[in-house]
């Protein structure tokens, strides 16, 4: 498939160009590229940034992350510039001139609060900005003539490690790898221990040999640039950097699994990349690093496509993300098998994160090694982490592995710590008695997201916070996943509103339990963390909110009976009902 | 043999078809024999109005109206055991169809816009309970200590959850007894 006649290609230029898909474009898609309607129509309703009904000229998303959010500043952002434009968040503005969405977060952690704007991040939003934003809006001002610095995306980079220190020309990776040898490369990426980068920390070097092994009509190699786990932004960083030595790496991985065919996923959250991206991979064509005989040696081809996709937190599992790369709702398969054997179009496929690439440009470049003398025995290396919350100089640190969170704490400027969550919502909530702890696969481990709480953050909102997300975000294939993250988000909100009761914490653990167990994909067995941290490590913030008793009904009994009683006109003693508890 | 007092059983059916309680009676003889181990107090069974403390109360249907509410905490109250039975008291069930509708689309659409009304009026005599805006599962209203999956659940099940209460047992429903295909 080519890029532009990808179907999240041709229906987001569709949306843009409507402001909507109706039902005659998916029609109209749908022959053009000989799919069922039915396919067409479930991509529409999957993802976040298409809509069947028509949005404003001017389309705003503002995330809703905890460090990115519409709150972080601790003005409502949202409901601010909802008001001043007198437009209900969540629909469009009848003169069609706005609409006010939420979205998860865009990846802008180290900008304060930040929103999306006809696709493009607005950052470092304030009430001053917001009525600025106002003023343009009203006077209909083309987003060109708005101040540029307001998109200005400058990258905080606080401390430089194996990977962020050294210049790799373009090319050095790609002729000290034909210097080894094919087998030898994947030797020296095994004997490196390189761990995925993404967060699972899967070896790279066996994901490689697998792959290079599995026999199928074609290979791929899949980077995962779908950066989604709120409080991760190192990717944004490394693409906008370091794209010559992620490209390098994608190219190396096809020479050593014999792939003539790549490539990016990346979340439409950052599109504004694009051009960057596709002008670094024009360059590497024409200097013979991609294209048809890479560095003059007959046979090596290879090439590789950008997929932009389109609000989805799910198609960062990489199962998922081969289904979107495929046209389709990013719903995770049924794993075994997995990728490495029967991955995009069912052929062997290498799905591996950004900074995992990079990496393996460095190790072919420097030696197993150089990348060994860093880290720990079982997580060699260093590791990105993208740093935000309630810190001096939120932005991107490369550490070695087996660093502690305190030492984290202490250089990033953060003091009055009440927690910190390590590796985003799907990760680990962390009180200040595990700050000695490490990060590392054997211990704590992260993608990359290292969000700070302190002493003045109300962790339940941020719990809340998070379970919202999840629920939002699930992707409604399994009911486990689809109904407990709804029940969970519920829960916590009636304990938040101030009418919980002990059996309410009680099922929260229940469901959280059942949610990990059972769910389908590593979305719903992730999901539950927030809270199960929460009441092992916060138990008095759930605690202190609640009511006296053992229970209490989960909604407002009389508020139920409100609409019977105007239809009636009824308001007796006997039309309401107490909402006593056990 | 020594004689163990019996334990006291009440039923009752709120937002529900009666079909959970039809079901019970499916176990034909054998309750009978159940008969001698358990005693009905307040039930569609025994036409008993008047609720007192009992062991077990089997709950069938949802919650729709007021009513519904109180009977359903009066049950509360006087059980040691409550169990939500069938899929309306588990999930709202076939009544919890109306909660894609507000209830005034519900109330015009029946006492409104249906042919040949006379006097088309929304009711509203005060002996009518005021409905709730949705059907909602038991256990959102009050405890439950045990769900009886099933539309409705089988006799067998009935039985074999009465039969380990009276042995003492902590119930287990086996899996050939959740499975409807």
């Amino acid at each position: 498939m080519t890029e532009h006649l990808h179907l999240l290609h041709i229906l987001h230029e569709l949306q843009q160009k409507h402001r909507y898909i109706s039902e005659e474009s998916i029609c109209e898609v749908a022959a053009q590229l000989s799919l069922p309607v039915s396919q067409v129509r479930a991509v529409v309703a999957f993802y976040a940034f298409f809509y069947s009904t028509p949005c404003g000229h001017y389309h705003i998303l503002f995330s809703n992350c905890t460090s990115c959010g519409y709150r972080a500043g601790g003005t409502d952002l949202i409901r601010m510039l909802s008001q001043k434009l007198s437009v209900n968040i969540g629909q469009t503005r009848k003169d069609g001139q706005l609409s006010i969405h939420e979205t998860s977060c865009i990846g802008m952690c180290d900008h304060g609060a930040s929103l999306l704007i006809n696709g493009v991040p607005l950052i470092h939003l304030d009430s001053e900005k917001i009525e600025q934003i106002t003023d343009l809006i009203e006077a209909d001002k083309p987003l060109n003539e708005w101040p540029l610095d307001w998109f200005h995306i400058k990258d905080h980079i606080y401390k430089r490690g194996l990977l962020l220190e050294g210049d790799l020309p373009a090319g050095d990776g790609l002729r000290a790898m034909l210097a080894r040898g094919r087998e030898e490369t994947l030797t020296e990426i095994t004997q490196s221990k390189l761990r995925g980068r993404g967060g699972a920390g899967f070896s790279t070097g066996l994901k490689w040999h697998l792959c290079q092994q599995a026999t199928g009509e074609a290979h791929y190699v899949v980077c995962n640039a779908d950066e989604g786990e709120p409080g991760t932004f190192k990717d944004r960083m490394l693409l906008q950097q370091h794209a010559d030595a992620l490209l390098e790496g994608m190219t190396i991985c096809a020479y050593v699994i014999g792939a003539y065919q790549g490539f990016i996923y990346l979340r439409g959250e950052y599109r504004y990349l694009l051009p960057h991206l596709q002008a670094t991979l024009l360059h590497r064509r024409k200097l013979g690093l991609l294209g048809t005989a890479i560095l003059g040696q007959t046979g090596f081809d290879f090439d590789i496509d950008i997929v932009v996709g389109a609000g989805a937190y799910i198609c960062g599992e990489e199962s998922a993300l081969i289904e979107s790369l495929e046209g389709k709702p990013g719903i995770p398969r049924s794993r075994p098998p997995f990728p490495v054997a029967h991955g995009y179009l069912g052929q062997p496929t290498v799905v591996n994160n950004v900074e995992t690439f990079i990496a393996a440009t460095h190790i072919v470049c420097n030696g197993s090694e150089w990348f060994t003398a860093a880290g720990t025995t079982e997580s060699t290396g260093s590791k990105l982490l993208s740093i935000s919350g309630d810190c001096a100089a939120p932005g991107i640190y490369e550490y070695s592995f087996g660093v502690t969170i305190q030492q984290v704490l202490e250089e990033c400027g953060a003091d009055n710590v009440q927690a910190v969550q390590v590796g985003g919502p799907a990760g680990t909530l962390l009180d200040q008695t595990a700050f000695h702890r490490q990060i590392a696969f054997e211990d704590v481990g992260t993608g990359g997201s290292f969000m700070i709480f302190n002493r003045e953050r109300d962790i339940l909102a941020i719990i809340h916070q998070f379970a919202a997300f999840f629920a939002h975000e699930s992707c409604g294939f399994c009911t486990p996943c689809r109904v407990g993250t709804t029940l969970l988000k519920q829960g916590l909100n009636k304990i938040i509103i101030g009418q919980g009761a002990r059996n309410d914490m009680a099922e929260l653990q229940r469901v959280s339990e059942l949610v990990r167990r059972y769910s389908h994909c590593g979305l719903g067995h992730t999901a539950a963390n927030p809270i199960l941290d929460g009441l092992q490590h916060f138990p008095q913030a759930f605690e202190q909110q609640l009511t006296q008793y053992d229970f209490t009904a989960r909604f407002e009994l009389d508020a139920a009976l409100q609409e019977a009683r105007q239809l009636t006109q009824h308001d007796d003693k006997g039309a309401h009902l107490k909402q006593e508890g056990d | 043999m020594t004689h163990k007092p019996k334990l006291k059983l009440a039923t009752t059916s709120l937002a529900g078809c009666f079909g959970c309680h039809m079901s019970f009676l499916d176990m034909d003889e054998r309750i009978v024999e159940l008969l001698e181990h358990i005693e009905f107090d307040r039930s569609p069974f025994t036409d008993i109005k008047q609720l007192g403390h009992c062991d077990i109360g089997l709950i069938e249907g949802g919650v729709c109206n007021a009513e519904n509410v109180h009977v359903l905490r009066t049950y509360r109250a006087s059980c040691r055991i409550l169990v939500a039975v069938g899929a309306c008291a588990i999930n709202g069930g076939v009544p919890a169809m109306r909660n894609h509708f507000s209830l005034q689309e519900c109330l015009e659409e029946v006492y409104l816009k249906s042919p040949d009304m006379i006097n088309p009026h929304i009711p509203n005599d005060p002996e009518l309970p005021l409905l709730l805006d949705k059907v909602y599962p038991v256990h959102e209203v009050v405890k439950v200590d045990y769900f009886l999956p099933g539309c409705p659940p089988s006799a067998d099940t009935f039985y074999r959850f009465l039969s380990e209460l009276i042995e003492g047992k902590e119930p287990q429903i086996g899996k050939v007894e959740l499975r409807y295909d």
